[in-house]
């Protein structure tokens, strides 16, 4: 069995947590390790992404 | 059909091959572009008296005061209201200001000149901390402090700067602050470093030429005592540094951010004079003692222009020092400008943070990765009483509110999409 697969089973799942910090503070309150990313959605709509999606850059 | 990424070369490199020296000192009358009788400047973009905040407010009749234009508080009210004033912001006449950032015809003002493109920029000397005009204080001891600041020293620096002017062609204020980030500094809410290395840099051509010594001894002492005397110094250098990088076709760097107490507003490269604005942001920030949150004014200055260059809170992992003044941890500190390199153009050349093993500070703010990210600059800041003649409440973090930067964005797209 990989290895990998071999640690993720004995020692459980590590956690990223993205938005929402309740959904982070459950998991940790049950032993979980957790990571909080502090992220938020663009307050630009999806109209102006689009467009600036198509803008030629890098 | 505009390049973009070329565009955003071009103007980032003008940015940082901008070389900023201390020139020449004078009259904003006398060496400021289009200064007229009756006008103010003020920090941020364009506001009328009547939506001004409390601290702009107090700002303008300190300023009428000292001009002699108002005998009383209620007479400079009275003046301010009557449209006789004209009030514009010191960007358009390649200025920058602190806090309220009031500067009138019969101030002093430092010369910084790029020595890469010959643009100039200036700025008012700093006044210290407490009770001061940029926070919106105008009685009799602010008034007095500012005439002081004209007749003693303004002639003693002046004498200094023009005796280093003569001798060295001025004092390099870009090898200053690149110092000074590497001694704990971030030259926004803290230039202990610089106002210490630029002392060093001036008292032997202010000895050269001064009228008298004892003068020049209560001219140093009072630059001694105030640990932020080098952000003005340092603001006119990143004024000049970023208005090179203007007027770039097709460049979506951030040329200029600045707060009025109102309104916050942003310039882009490649989208001409135009300003957007929005609400300027309510800080949130450690208060000093005595200060609630109901007391706070909404954001302001022209300080915003550290960060626009790149520095201020952008090099706030340089710091650690700066988290007895604006509360949280060094790490926390790191971490706002770990953060900015997601929004920026580059790295800069010559500004370099040392924890980060001599890493660049994030340089270049791209109004388009703002738009698409959603993380607006952070800026580490003062912030005043929301009424005039308070003063200073607090200083800390405050995030750039983001839709000045949206709506930049949807203008850059109607003006270059294809």
């Amino acid at each position: 069995m990989n290895q990998k697969l071999r640690s993720l089973l004995k020692e459980g799942p590590r956690a990223v947590n993205i938005g929402v910090e309740q959904f982070a503070q459950d998991l940790a309150a049950q032993g979980v390790k957790v990571v909080q990313m502090d992220w938020r959605p663009p307050q630009a709509g999806s109209d102006l992404l689009s467009k600036l999606r198509k803008l030629k850059r890098q | 059909m505009v390049d973009i990424d070329k565009a955003n070369q071009e103007a980032l490199s003008r940015l940082l091959s901008a070389q900023p020296v201390l020139v020449d000192m004078g009259l904003a009358k006398d060496v400021v572009p289009g200064m007229g009788e009756r006008t103010l400047l003020h920090a941020g973009p364009p506001i009328t008296w009547e939506r001004m905040s409390g601290p702009m407010r107090g700002a303008v009749m300190a300023a009428c005061l000292y001009e002699g234009w108002a005998s009383t508080p209620e007479e400079a009210v009275e003046l301010a209201a009557s449209g006789e004033i004209t009030f514009d912001p010191c960007h358009h006449h390649s200025a920058v200001g602190p806090m309220a950032g009031v500067t009138s015809p019969n101030m002093p003002v430092f010369v910084i000149e790029n020595k890469d493109r010959g643009n100039r920029a200036y700025c008012s000397m700093n006044e210290g901390l407490g009770k001061v005009m940029r926070m919106g204080a105008y009685d009799d001891e602010v008034i007095e402090r500012l005439k002081w600041m004209r007749y003693t020293l303004y002639p003693n620096l002046h004498a200094g700067v023009r005796r280093a002017y003569e001798v060295q062609g001025g004092i390099d204020i870009k090898n200053i602050i690149a110092q000074a980030l590497h001694m704990g500094d971030e030259m926004h809410n803290r230039n202990k470093a610089g106002t210490s290395l630029f002392l060093r840099a001036i008292v032997p051509f202010m000895i050269e030429a001064a009228p008298n010594c004892r003068d020049l001894a209560e001219v140093v002492r009072f630059i001694d005592k105030n640990d932020h005397f080098f952000l003005n110094l340092a603001m006119a250098a990143a004024k000049a540094s970023t208005e090179a990088a203007h007027d770039v076709e097709g460049s979506s760097l951030v040329t200029i951010m600045a707060r009025n107490g109102t309104e916050m507003g942003i310039q882009v490269s490649g989208l001409g004079r135009r300003w957007f604005t929005c609400e300027a942001a309510l800080p949130d920030v450690l208060l000093f003692p005595g200060f609630t949150k109901d007391d706070v004014n909404r954001d302001i200055g022209d300080s915003a222009i550290m960060e626009t260059l790149g520095i201020g809170g952008f090099a706030l992992a340089a710091a650690p020092a700066i988290v007895q003044f604006i509360g949280g941890t060094p790490a926390d500190a790191a971490k706002y400008t770990l953060e900015m390199y997601e929004i920026t153009l580059g790295e800069n050349n010559v500004y370099s943070i040392p924890s980060l093993n001599f890493r660049g500070t994030p340089t270049g703010i791209d109004v388009l990765k703002v738009a698409e990210t959603g993380i607006t600059p952070v800026l580490d800041t003062g912030a005043a009483h929301k009424e005039p003649g308070r003063g200073q409440v607090g200083a800390g973090i405050v995030r750039m509110p983001s839709e000045a930067f949206i709506k930049a964005a949807e203008a850059f797209v109607e003006r270059y999409a294809e």
